[in-house]
């Protein structure tokens, strides 16, 4: 076991903890932000810098401080490491910097592009970014490309933070199809010479991405985030690799779209295969267990009564009582 | 006349051959240190000669091998980083070329004192004909049991490969060169774990640049000791500077480390002085990522001293008034230069060659590269300037490899030295629409005149 102080916070972890984990088990506004880095996806991390933090003292043994900042997401702890994230300014800096960066060429399109509402990369501007963009050049700009039939790529709005390709590296079968071509800020995510992807599991690059680079052809354009209904629903995938719960996005009665479920640091609990994602829009497919909880915080929650059950019982159980105290006169 | 080491036998007939290389004394290291010494012995000889990396950070050879991870039981390999890209150097192609046999006897005693069974030279792309003088000298090699099983009649053995890159520039960066030679893309790896754990298909390996690895031969047969009174305090031995630019005599120098600059500069055994007798505007010391410095601090230190080619007397003052040797890429800038122009121009080169893995280098480089453009072409304004160091400041330190960190070191050394050229720039688009627009009137900075 490690101690390791971040922010103050005394954590204490297994070996080999990294850094950014030991933020989590914790949890709160010690957790450094992550671009790139996916828990369950092994070798993610380490390329987008926003989850850079100070180590102030490296160890017990060796009390000295790193020279750099290092990324959190890629970082192991060492019992007695004490580390500054959002306490250090030369941190808050370097993220803000990191920001900038990342939006230089994004084309923020942020109010046609279905990601809006749940990226991260919205949320990490909104958190970390400046007001005004200091770039004045002209943005790049890419032809959009189709990753098999029902994926969407619109490279404009990538950060290659590099999810997508270890998904068909390790969770999509059928080898390696996907990847990065070019180099620079020329590179680009293409699965070599457009060879379109046909894995069981190619949908879950949507789930990963962190920004609106890779959309749901079978949901693009379909309603803003905020004006669907996220519910829980599971059902029997044959699939022997599929859980089969997953999260449907309803209007009405109507299921626009299917997704894995997202935890708070918007990574799915476990990987859900094409046929659930794609197929099964039909209310009728599916067990509906209830409403997805979505942070307060969030702007899916506006349109969103996790509690309705709670809250019309609060009605009865109050009315009752005043008609109570009604007749009690 | 200073001492030569390395190139001692450059001028000698047939030095390409293993026949000439051999009567000038070659191999001689490698039968002694193979039938003689213990491999830990090799390695303590370079350590006591102090002899360091030669591709451009500068640390410690000796050190960097004893880091080897002789505990794991995967085989150890030894690369050489021959991936010379660095824009103003050119001094490993000139040794490889000239005496190919030097890189080979240093790749024999270096593996023997790491242990390793195979050896890798990775040669850049665009050094294709060199390529073929290495495999000729290897294959020379192998007929005289020089390599192969049973080295010297031992029970040491050794294959050496040569592999050519695809001609990028971050496949010089160690670990960037492992992944290209596992056959992956040249991106840099997350360090740690470091090479001398995991490495080339993570095994234990070392990676060493051509001109440290030629050194080792020499120090075996000198004596690491002997060696170590060549040069001054730590920068001990010879090193090969090349020198181009605005100079008289452009070409591949060795050097004893702490020859004072003025000497290198003007000297007719070295560069012999500015062309046509104009006056000296700038320097780079160690290849195009280090920072660049003005006229009044490239023969003196801030504090008056003698600035010497060591890898202290050059970082003297940090970066706010030194640089660094680096890979020893020498380039002399006459009044004629533009100083904007040329930082336009590295900034271009590191646009073009960043790997696109980590952001504020991918972003950041592209950035510099186009706002330096609009200030070169009469575009500019006052606080692009000012934008150019905040986001050099933004890339350094937080990138993965020192990519970053070479991007932005010329950047914002430039302006820190000669932020009145970058203002004048801004303020007289008219008189730069020339891009020759120094030649007829060099700028008159403020800062030179009155030092």
């Amino acid at each position: 076991m490690a101690k390791v102080t971040i922010d103050g916070v005394e954590i204490e972890v297994p070996d080999g903890t990294t850094i950014l984990n030991a933020a989590r088990s914790a949890g709160g506004d010690i957790v450094p932000p992550a671009m790139c880095y996916y828990s369950k996806l092994e070798g993610s991390g380490g390329k987008c810098r926003t989850c850079l933090v100070k180590v102030t003292q490296g160890s017990t043994n060796d009390p000295r401080p790193m020279p750099k900042l290092v990324p959190s997401c890629r970082t192991n702890v060492m019992d007695g490491m004490v580390v500054e994230n959002i306490t250090s300014p030369q941190v808050l800096e370097a993220r803000k910097g990191v920001v900038e960066f990342l939006l230089i060429n994004h084309p923020l399109d942020c109010p046609i592009c279905d990601q809006a509402g749940e990226c991260d990369l919205q949320n990490l501007g909104f958190k970390h970014g400046a007001v005004n963009t200091r770039f004045e050049e002209e943005r790049r700009t890419y032809e959009k490309i189709d990753i098999g039939d029902k994926i969407k790529l619109h490279m404009d709005r990538c950060i290659l933070c590099y999810r997508c390709t270890f998904v068909a590296d390790q969770v999509a079968e059928g080898g390696r199809c996907h990847g990065v071509i070019n180099r620079g800020d020329h590179a680009e995510i293409s699965t070599y010479i457009e060879k379109a992807i046909d894995s069981d599991f190619s949908g879950n690059m949507i789930d990963v991405c962190p920004v609106g680079a890779l959309t749901d052809k079978t949901a693009r354009f379909g309603s803003r985030v905020w004006f669907t209904k996220p519910m829980d629903a599971h059902r029997d995938c044959d699939h022997p690799k599929c859980s089969g719960k997953v999260v449907v996005w309803e209007k009405g009665d109507e299921i626009l779209r299917v997704t894995g479920r997202k935890d708070q640091y918007n990574e799915v609990e476990s990987f859900i295969c094409n046929t659930c994602r794609f197929e099964k829009k039909k209310t009728s497919d599916w067990v509906i267990e209830g409403p997805r909880h979505i942070d307060r915080k969030s702007v899916v929650s506006l349109n969103h009564y996790e509690h309705l059950k709670d809250i019309k019982e609060d009605i009865l159980k109050y009315q009752k009582q005043i008609s109570e105290n009604l007749n009690k006169g | 006349m200073g001492r030569k080491i390395l190139l001692e036998h450059e001028n000698v007939p047939g030095i390409e051959t293993l026949e000439v290389y051999r009567k000038m004394g070659g191999y001689r290291a490698a039968e002694k240190a193979i039938k003689s010494m213990a491999p830990d012995d090799v390695t303590e000889e370079v350590k006591k000669a102090g002899l360091r990396g030669r591709g451009g950070a500068g640390f410690p050879a000796g050190m960097k091998w004893s880091f080897i991870d002789k505990k794991s039981d995967k085989p150890r390999y030894l690369v050489c980083n021959a991936d010379e890209s660095e824009p103003g150097t050119f001094k490993d192609r000139y040794l490889m070329e000239k005496i190919p046999h030097a890189l080979v006897e240093g790749m024999i005693v270096s593996s023997y004192a790491l242990g390793a069974k195979t050896s890798y030279i990775y040669i850049r792309g665009e050094y294709f004909y060199v390529l073929r003088i290495l495999e000729k000298a290897i294959a020379e090699a192998y007929e005289a049991g020089l390599l192969g099983k049973n080295i010297f009649g031992t029970d040491y053995s050794l294959d050496l490969y040569v592999q050519i890159g695809g001609g990028a520039y971050i496949c010089g960066e160690e670990t960037a060169l492992l992944e290209s030679l596992e056959g992956k893309r040249g991106n840099p790896r997350m360090k740690p774990p470091f090479p001398a754990i995991s490495g080339l298909y993570a095994s234990p390996t070392v990676v060493n640049n051509v001109e440290t690895i030629a050194a080792v031969p020499h120090i075996v047969n000198m004596s690491g000791d002997e060696y170590a009174k060549i040069g001054i305090e730590r920068s001990t031995g010879t090193k090969l500077i090349s020198a181009s630019g605005h100079i008289n005599k452009p070409g591949v120098y060795e050097i004893e480390l702490g020859l004072p600059v003025e000497e290198f500069i003007y000297s007719d055994e070295y560069c012999g002085g500015i062309k046509d007798g104009r006056k000296l505007k700038a320097m780079i010391a160690g290849g195009s990522s280090v920072p660049i410095l003005p006229a009044h601090l490239i023969t003196k230190t801030a504090n008056g001293d003698a600035r010497l080619m060591t890898y202290e007397s050059l970082s003297d003052g940090g970066f706010a008034s030194g640089t660094m040797l680096g890979s020893g890429g020498f380039i002399i800038m006459d009044e004629t230069a533009c100083i904007v122009r040329h930082t336009w121009t590295l900034a271009r080169f590191y646009h073009h060659e960043s790997c696109g893995q980590c952001s504020p280098c991918r972003e950041g480089t592209g950035w510099m590269e186009k706002v330096l453009h609009r200030i070169e072409h009469g575009h500019g304004t006052m606080k692009d300037i000012d934008l150019l160091v905040d986001i050099s400041k933004k890339i350094e330190g937080n990138t993965i490899c020192p990519l970053g960190d070479a991007a932005a070191w010329p950047v914002a050394s430039a302006i820190r030295h000669f932020r009145e050229e970058f203002e004048y720039h801004v303020l007289n688009p008219e008189k730069i629409k020339d891009p020759k627009h120094f030649e007829k009137e060099p700028f008159v900075s403020s800062v030179t005149q009155n030092a």
